[in-house]
């Protein structure tokens, strides 16, 4: 049953890639502001179901509403709109564009959006300061370290206020501590503006930060905290 | 662990004498600590005063060793709530956990679903020591990542098991499969 009021809903997923099934009848919702863990292990479809919730990759079977909206039936460009405008992305490595400064690749988002540049680096600043790494908006993506890198990425993905932020093993090239603060400036900072966070993780201290937990075996998926 | 349980539960596959299920119990758990005739035999008195065991028969000679235990309904019942009641989380649980494993695998119920619960436990404490280390001060972080990385430990072994129970099943010469679909019902 889909629980009332989601914002993100999938149900009976299924998605091949030649021979190999990555989702076999997965399901999934998750509510504005609430942060699902989505967990496995590798090769288990879950990086699959991320791509799938957030209309990069079509499934070949099943339903997928945003909003009320049909995200299969939807147009590609359509789509796309919806990925820069609504959804936010945050990747484990190289997602940072190495030629633009942190405060321009935080503004990029915006910029595409049509805002003028002024105003979107403004905003780009005021989310630097949020996520602690204010003071490195001049350099470089080379020139900072992965942590802080990784900081510029989570302000990125939320510089357009979206409502829904897919992060797909955003700690796992940092080390203990700053993953640790990457996770806790991204919820908190999702949970302030309402945002739903998907967060595809294999680390239980990472999932921790989650409200709920959802588990993906074989391409199914188990919703551990509601069938207890 | 529970040595009662344990025992109770090596009884499901047919009736014993005392000796039988120490030796048992050595072999699958008692590595480092084999149990006293003492334990055994105190450990099934009192089963069989709570009217989880009958006994089965007693041989010529006398004497309490010499008794064969049978399991009763109420004791299936009584294990099977048990395997199904998850582990208060907690350090160095791995013991406990490894006994209930492997006992769900030898008495048919469904190993992978026990392991789901103990997990759905251990994140539940995990989720909420991490809310209390965004609240607190140094001190507090410090306390609750301590008994996170812990947690966090047993949660891995609790996956690597998940991965590793076809094989295990095998290994101690289990019947059918540990998936859900082998889940034996209480009483059953």
């Amino acid at each position: 049953m889909i629980p009332a009021g989601s914002l993100l809903v999938a149900e009976d997923l299924h998605k091949t890639y030649g021979r190999t099934t990555a989702l076999d009848g997965a399901g999934f919702s998750i509510h504005p502001g609430e942060v699902v863990a989505v967990m496995g292990s590798s090769g288990s479809g879950k990086s699959t179901l991320l791509h799938c919730l957030a209309g990069i990759v079509p499934p070949d079977s099943g339903t997928l509403r945003y909003d009320g909206q049909d995200l299969v039936a939807m147009t590609d460009a359509r789509r796309s709109a919806l990925r820069r405008t609504e959804f936010g992305f945050v990747f484990q490595f190289g997602q940072l564009v190495p030629e633009l400064t942190c405060t321009e690749n935080v503004a990029l988002p915006l910029r595409l959006a049509g805002v003028r540049r002024r105003a979107a680096e403004l905003t780009a600043l005021q989310w630097l300061e949020r996520l602690e790494v204010e003071d490195i908006g001049h350099q470089r993506p080379s020139e900072v370290s992965g942590g802080q890198g990784q900081r510029v990425a989570v302000a990125r993905a939320l510089v357009t206020s979206p409502r829904v932020v897919f992060a797909d093993e955003p700690t796992g090239a940092l080390d203990t501590y700053s993953g640790e603060r990457v996770m806790q400036l991204l919820t908190d900072a999702a949970r302030t503006t309402n945002a739903a966070v998907v967060l595809v993780t294999h680390e239980p201290r990472v999932a921790a930060y989650s409200d709920r937990e959802i588990v993906v075996r074989d391409g199914r998926t188990r919703d551990v905290d509601h069938t207890v | 662990m529970s040595i009662g349980h344990t025992l109770l539960a090596l009884l499901e596959s047919g009736p014993r004498h005392g000796y039988d299920l120490k030796r048992a119990f050595d072999e699958k758990f008692g590595h480092d600590r084999p149990l006293h005739y003492g334990q055994v035999y105190s450990t099934m008195s009192r089963l069989l005063k709570n009217g989880l065991v009958a006994v089965d028969g007693v041989e010529a000679g006398g004497g309490p060793e010499r008794k064969r235990y049978a399991i009763t309904e109420a004791g299936v019942t009584d294990v099977s709530q048990w395997l199904a009641q998850p582990e208060k989380p907690e350090p160095y649980l791995q013991s406990t956990l490894y006994t209930k494993v492997v006992l769900a695998l030898l008495t048919g119920r469904s190993a992978a679903e026990l392991l789901d619960l103990q997990r759905t436990e251990h994140l539940r404490l995990m989720r909420i020591l991490t809310d209390r280390k965004r609240q607190g001060d140094l001190a507090d972080q410090l306390i609750c990542d301590h008994a996170l990385f812990h947690l966090e430990a047993d949660l891995r072994w609790l996956e690597l098991t998940s991965a590793r129970l076809s094989r295990l099943a095998s290994e101690i010469g289990a019947p059918g499969r540990p998936g859900p679909g082998d889940q034996k019902k209480a009483g059953a």
